[in-house]
């Protein structure tokens, strides 16, 4: 898609939240929900669409956890950290994938194919610690699962 | 209405009389369908369950349905969470004449093998009318999970009462096991006050947290005036390890509408928001279902049902900030900006969501409406203690070996909770402790186990009721390392707007980390208690306020734990033994392990 389309595209989507009071939010939620963040352009777009200052809307992006301003990469994967996940051995499968990815917390691998990020909950603390990849959740991990976890998406990338 | 013609007048009647006949054909071509199903089976597709693949069970279960020609037979439910999420995914069998049956663990293998083995060999008992002799074969049982478990038995279910047992997408079903006959009967023979003083004498208070009473907020709500006045179903639940809010509203948004409909009529309220975390994609689906079924049943807009009262609804994301669970921020959020709090008064009753009067209530608090004005306040407050009415719903996790979701009178004992309901420890190591309230609440240690779960009893001790967390720790868990863990949350979430949370709860954590290292002195866990206690008085808004309590209630209960890790002057530097696992020759190296803080080593 060229810049010019992906621009109209986000025109559109936010047209519906155009009108409503306080939905700055909401058509933030639109374009992420497209891209998987919001880029740089598009939030000028907003800006312009919804008469809403960029400071305002910078403000926005970087005080909520949900938003992201960089492309996060293919495949995210989301460690819990929530309580329950916290004292069943959380923390070891965020050091885990950490030292196997070799990145951060919130930081994407240099070939873009990975990024780590840290959540709070996902609600299914029965099997704490939990990990979501791309939407498929692994329950009851361990830090020796990590590496069987990383390689099963460097596979179906490689098909 | 005034000026319409009086033929247009007769054609709104006449929709009006229409929209009201709907309703009750719905529930009624709903039971009929019901029954003539001679079997059903229910799957579990909530948070935890759906997580654990009952997708591919459901899928499983209709092939099957399917092979055997069963599937206008036999009812396929995807329900919302029938609460132990432990051993999930879970399937229930419901045949005509027998008792219910519940698997655990169940996969797309164990799916297929309980149409063959058990619904067919069970239907054909049936038939041949020796249903009550029927028993499930011996494979099978040993997936079986009894229903005579205290789990199941020592829980008084009212908010979850149809959450595993109703699919959640189908209106009708809502209709048919009571929905919006509260509303209805609202709106038809009770006055907004009336309303009000149900809910008054039922003594329902506030369950996210706080326990405001809940009728004294609506009468705040009625008597301020204004073009617009506005209710707001608080669902921005953020306390890492909850989710009671998710799986409620998950299985099945109608409840929670129609307990925000009943206090918008009995406020005067013209428009209602639902702030949903962004994080619930369940949740999110399950509300805007419930609001577009309610706008097409007539149940939302302009005259609902011919009668004066109009009312709207609308549903908005959180973007996963903590500090928007307290109401001002919230608001603020709602607005499309930062979530950042503001001083009260003005009360959001006088001035809240743009400018106009507004009332926060939490998703369980709306789901427990209808329930009262349906059974009358008699029905609820025959339950609890003296001052804590009615149920509670708690997110039992960590280390407890039935981990789910409960909801037990007020007044149960941590006891029956944890023990009889939770089943014990999952370890079978003895149990330390149960943390309530998350981030914002404290512990109970195993001496206190026999306390009575209610507002009063909760604050007495340090710790408070929350919106329903309950987190299970045994012998093996610091407490000084949980209580950094929640510090280190709360300090993430601060919004920085006032210095004393902004500040205190930086300096808090770093004096948690130095004594963790083991580098802490004595006169640090006296700096601790004195900057918590400013925080706890100084801060602006709830997140600042209770941020110090996992330390302070750690502190008064487990002191002895940060005393262990202090640093003695005679330390040498020995290095962690007892806190890591015994490593193989192989991993062994000469380093020395840094300290966890397990404080095993008697530190």
């Amino acid at each position: 898609m060229t810049d010019e389309a992906a621009l109209e595209q986000t025109r559109k989507a936010i047209q519906k939240w155009k009108k409503k009071r306080g939905s700055l939010i909401m058509a933030l939620h639109e374009i992420q929900g497209i891209y998987g963040y919001v880029p740089w352009d598009h939030a000028k777009v907003v800006a312009e669409e919804m008469g809403v200052a960029l400071a305002r809307i910078y403000e926005v992006l970087t005080f909520y956890n949900f938003f992201k301003l960089e492309s996060p990469g293919k495949y995210i994967i989301s460690v819990c950290d929530g309580t329950a996940c916290h004292i069943k051995g959380g923390a070891s499968v965020i050091d885990a994938f950490a030292k196997h990815l070799n990145i951060n917390p919130g930081e994407t691998t240099p070939d873009r194919l990975f990024h780590m990020q840290i959540v709070r909950c996902l609600g299914c603390c029965g099997l704490a610690p939990v990990v979501v990849v791309n939407g498929k959740t692994y329950g009851k991990v361990s830090p020796a699962d990590v590496p069987s976890i990383i390689d099963e998406w460097k596979k179906k990338e490689a098909l | 209405m005034d000026e319409l013609t009086p033929e247009m007048k007769e054609k709104l009647k006449k929709l009006y009389a229409t929209q009201r006949e709907n309703l009750v054909k719905m529930k009624e071509e709903f039971l009929v369908k019901k029954d003539s199903y001679i079997a059903s089976i229910y799957t579990c597709n909530s948070t935890g369950c759906h997580s654990g693949g009952a997708e591919n069970v459901i899928d499983a279960f209709k092939e099957s349905l399917e092979i055997y020609g069963l599937q206008d037979k036999v009812r396929m439910v995807s329900t919302g969470c029938m609460g132990l999420c432990a051993h999930g995914p879970l399937a229930r069998v419901e045949i005509k004449g027998q008792k219910p049956f519940l698997y655990k663990a169940v996969d797309g293998m164990l799916a297929r093998l309980i149409v063959a083995e058990h619904l067919l060999p069970a239907l054909k008992a049936l038939k041949e009318g020796k249903a009550e002799n029927f028993e499930v074969n011996a494979f099978l049982k040993q997936r079986e999970l009894s229903l005579d478990l205290p789990f199941f038995t020592k829980q008084k279910k009212v908010v979850l009462k149809n959450l595993g047992h109703s699919d959640p997408e189908d209106f009708g079903e809502y209709l048919a096991t009571g929905g919006y006959q509260a509303f209805i009967k609202a709106l038809d023979t009770m006055t907004p006050k009336e309303v009000r003083d149900v809910i008054r004498e039922s003594g329902l208070r506030g369950r996210g947290g706080g326990g405001f009473p809940t009728a004294k907020k609506w009468d705040l709500l009625a008597a301020a005036t204004g073009d617009e006045k506005f209710v707001i179903c608080n669902g921005d639940e953020g306390d890492p390890g909850a989710y009671m809010d998710a799986c409620i509203l998950g299985g099945g948004a109608h409840s929670v509408l129609e307990g925000m409909m009943i206090e918008a009529y009995a406020t005067g309220a013209t428009h209602g928001w639902f702030y949903v975390r962004a994080e619930y994609p369940l949740a999110i689906e399950r509300v805007e279902q419930a609001l577009k079924q309610a706008k097409k049943y007539g149940l939302l807009g302009k005259n609902i049902l011919g009668t004066d009262f109009s009312f709207m609804a609308e549903l908005r994301y959180g973007a996963g900030a903590f500090v928007c669970g307290e109401e001002t921020a919230l608001m603020e959020s709602l607005e499309g900006k930062r979530g950042t709090p503001h001083p009260r008064p003005p009360y959001p009753t006088e001035k809240g969501l743009f400018g106009k009067p507004s009332a926060i209530n939490n998703v369980e608090t709306l789901a427990n409406v209808p329930v009262i004005i349906r059974e009358g306040a008699k029905f609820f407050n025959s339950v609890g203690t003296e001052t804590s009415k009615g149920t509670k719903v708690f997110a039992l996790t960590g280390k407890v070996k039935h981990s789910g979701l409960v909801e037990v009178p007020m007044g149960m004992s941590v006891s029956e909770i944890v023990n009889d309901i939770g089943g014990g420890t999952s370890s079978g190591k003895p149990f330390k402790a149960v943390q309530t309230g998350g981030p914002s609440g404290g512990v109970i240690p195993a001496n206190k186990l026999d306390m009575p779960i209610c507002y009063e009893e909760l604050k007495k001790i340090g710790s408070m009721m929350g919106s329903g967390g309950m987190i299970v720790m045994d012998q093996d868990d610091s407490m000084v390392e949980i209580a950094k863990f929640y510090l280190s949350f709360t300090v993430d979430e601060s919004c920085g707007k006032c210095a004393p949370c902004r500040i205190g709860g930086y300096q808090m954590l770093e004096l948690m980390k130095k004594i963790a290292r083991g580098d802490g002195k004595e006169d640090d866990i006296q700096e601790l208690i004195e900057i918590g206690s400013v925080m706890k008085k100084a801060s602006l808004c709830a997140l600042g306020q209770t941020a110090p309590n996992p330390v302070l209630s750690t502190l008064r209960f487990f002191r002895e734990e940060y005393e262990a890790l202090l640093k003695k002057d005679d330390d040498e530097e020995e290095g962690c033994q007892a806190a890591l696992p015994k490593k193989t020759d192989k991993e062994e190296s000469k380093e020395k392990p840094e300290c966890a803080t397990c404080s095993g080593c008697g530190r």
